[in-house]
């Protein structure tokens, strides 16, 4: 498609279905959304029409914060743990033979396409006691007693790792194949070991897709729902959790906008972020 | 390096299977309540998915979700890609942003816009509802696809089309939607599959009168455990197995997971030809999701 026509007014006709259908679907609840975030609650599960801040002011108080930065450091370091085990992993897939590269393939995909809330009950049965890992244990006799893992951190944290693992492999799998072998052979006929080559040559030259990688998996993990609400107790709740509790079972519908804004903020500002480094990548390449 | 490769591939090997087997382990065992190891064999938890009202409605009602909503979501990117590429729009890049935003941001920011819109229409928990909500959450995977097919597309196809007397509307219909079908499908296949998945949206929009797959799973868990869901939990990881092995063994699946071209052609073992299918999935869609 490179000569691209200039439009018709017919053009500006097809254009405004799809526009349309997002701007009243999306466009528009988002700012109710918003409209709705200075609305005064009343009991029931209602809200009527004010200019309150009351669900702003929420926002300083000491539950959601402590809500926020559990989140944000739970995704950060779920992030951390998926990129620390995908990278190497992706890069070791790409240097297969294709038969074992495609059935790995095969696996991190039938993986990405569960659904959160089969992951959770997966997990939340091997960490269990009644069939979890601890039962086998038991069977081989390292252990005398079955004991539960969950719900717990641990068990957030393998969680939402689990979920985004698929994802971390899929960002870094098209760069990875696009290493150049030559740079990789060029080390190790310069006397670097497989080792060295990997950390020293390697990793360096992949560093805005790992950080771009972490970034993703970052956002990802934070939109998590099911996971933390299946396999944590509600002090190791997420945001997501926590603003749907309140739209739902707590009934403040404004208080949850408040806090949806505030998610989308912080997620707008993290993709930007990966914006900026695949632009600043794509300019030195 | 050799052992660490190992190491590392085995230790991810394990760490994705591991609850799937013992998930599948529990599945098969004849009591009704969890043990380890299983005690006896039986298939009665699979046959339950079916004859049992309650599981039946749920999997039909998330069917007919995943195909409405899929649909409306490639009928929604479709014209917008095709306008956003084939002409000169100004702030085409903003729309483009506009279009995959609903999907970039966590699902519970468009759950609770959707469940604020519908209650201020007063036309509360219905499943329309919640097509329309996973149709534009959605709608960016087939936005990404075909707007990729676009790009990819040979424009001498088109220019050769008009240059024998076609009107632009003919060339459209005839060539540049034949050559979109199949990213069209691909985006249909990418959102139904998640659609089927799709808890959160489901649930603040019409979470207790529509009861979908998903949400009957984690009621069934909030209410005591049943062995059907490690059943269905099963059912759900053979699907997906199978359908990537068959995108694998008939479409191209490493060009289709955005693979550098040369990898694709240099490990294609000798005398295959990249069949007909081979051709069909060629639009690199998961580096951008």
């Amino acid at each position: 498609m490179s000569e691209r026509q200039a439009p018709r007014p017919r053009t500006y006709g097809v254009l405004a279905i799809p526009l349309a259908v997002l701007g009243v679907f999306f466009v528009v609840p988002f700012g109710m959304m918003v409209v709705t975030s200075f609305y005064q609650r009343i009991e029931g599960g209602f809200y009527e029409p004010a200019l309150l801040l009351d669900s702003w002011r929420r926002l300083f108080s000491e539950v959601f914060l402590e809500r926020a930065v559990f989140s944000i450091g739970i995704s950060l370091l779920a992030g951390a743990l998926c990129i620390a085990i995908a990278f190497p992993f992706t890069y070791f897939l790409t240097r297969m033979r294709r038969r074992p590269h495609v059935a790995l393939l095969i696996l991190v995909l039938s993986a990405l396409s569960l659904s959160e809330v089969i992951v959770g009950f997966t997990w939340s049965v091997l960490l269990g006691r009644a069939a979890g890992i601890s039962n086998i244990l038991v069977w081989l006799g390292a252990m005398d007693e079955a004991a539960a893992y969950q719900p717990s951190f641990v068990a957030v944290l393998l969680g939402l790792s689990y979920i985004a693992f698929p994802y971390c492999v899929l960002t870094l799998y098209p760069s990875l194949t696009r290493l150049d072998r030559e740079v990789t052979e060029a080390a190790q006929t310069l006397g670097a070991s497989p080792w060295g080559t990997f950390w020293t040559v390697v990793v360096p030259i992949s560093r805005p897709i790992i950080m771009a990688g972490f970034l993703l998996v970052f956002v990802f993990t934070l939109g998590s729902y099911l996971i933390a609400a299946l396999l944590g107790r509600p002090e190791h709740w997420t945001l997501s959790v926590f603003i749907s509790d309140q739209a739902s079972f707590n009934a403040n519908v404004p208080f949850a906008a408040a806090m949806a804004i505030f998610l989308t903020a912080l997620s707008l500002a993290v993709v930007g972020l990966v914006v900026l480094i695949e632009s600043r990548t794509r300019r030195l390449a | 390096m050799r052992p660490l490769k190992w190491f590392v591939t085995a230790f991810t090997v394990v760490f994705l299977f591991a609850p799937l087997v013992v998930v599948a382990i529990v599945s098969i065992n004849e009591n009704r309540y969890m043990d380890f190891p299983p005690e006896g064999f039986s298939l009665s938890w699979y046959t339950a998915l079916w004859t049992d009202p309650a599981w039946r409605n749920a999997i039909v009602r998330s069917l007919t979700i995943a195909v409405a909503s899929a649909a409306l979501a490639v009928a929604i990117a479709t014209p917008f890609a095709y306008v956003l590429r084939a002409y000169r729009i100004r702030l085409a890049p903003l729309l483009y942003s506009l279009g995959i935003l609903p999907f970039m941001l966590p699902p519970v920011i468009s759950a609770l816009g959707a469940q604020v819109f519908w209650n201020a229409t007063g036309h509360v928990g219905r499943i329309e509802n919640v097509i329309v909500a996973h149709a534009v959450f959605f709608s960016t995977l087939p936005l990404i696809t075909i707007s990729l097919a676009m790009e990819t597309m040979d424009p001498s196809l088109r220019e050769a089309a008009q240059t024998l007397g076609a009107s632009p509307r003919q060339t459209f219909r005839t060539i540049t939607l034949p050559l979109l079908v199949p990213s069209m499908v691909t985006g249909f296949a990418a959102s139904f599959v998640l659609s089927l998945n799709e808890y959160i949206i489901a649930f603040l929009v019409a979470g207790f009168s529509v009861e979908t797959l998903p949400i009957k799973i984690f009621n069934s868990l909030r209410y005591g455990f049943t062995p059907t869901v490690a059943a269905v939990a099963v059912v759900f990881i053979l699907v997906a197995g199978a359908v990537f092995t068959l995108a694998a063994m008939y479409g191209n699946l490493l060009r289709f997971l955005g693979a550098d071209p040369s990898i694709v052609e240099r490990e294609r073992p000798a005398g295959e030809a990249p069949g007909p299918a081979g051709e069909i999935v060629r639009e690199p869609v998961g580096a951008g999701v």
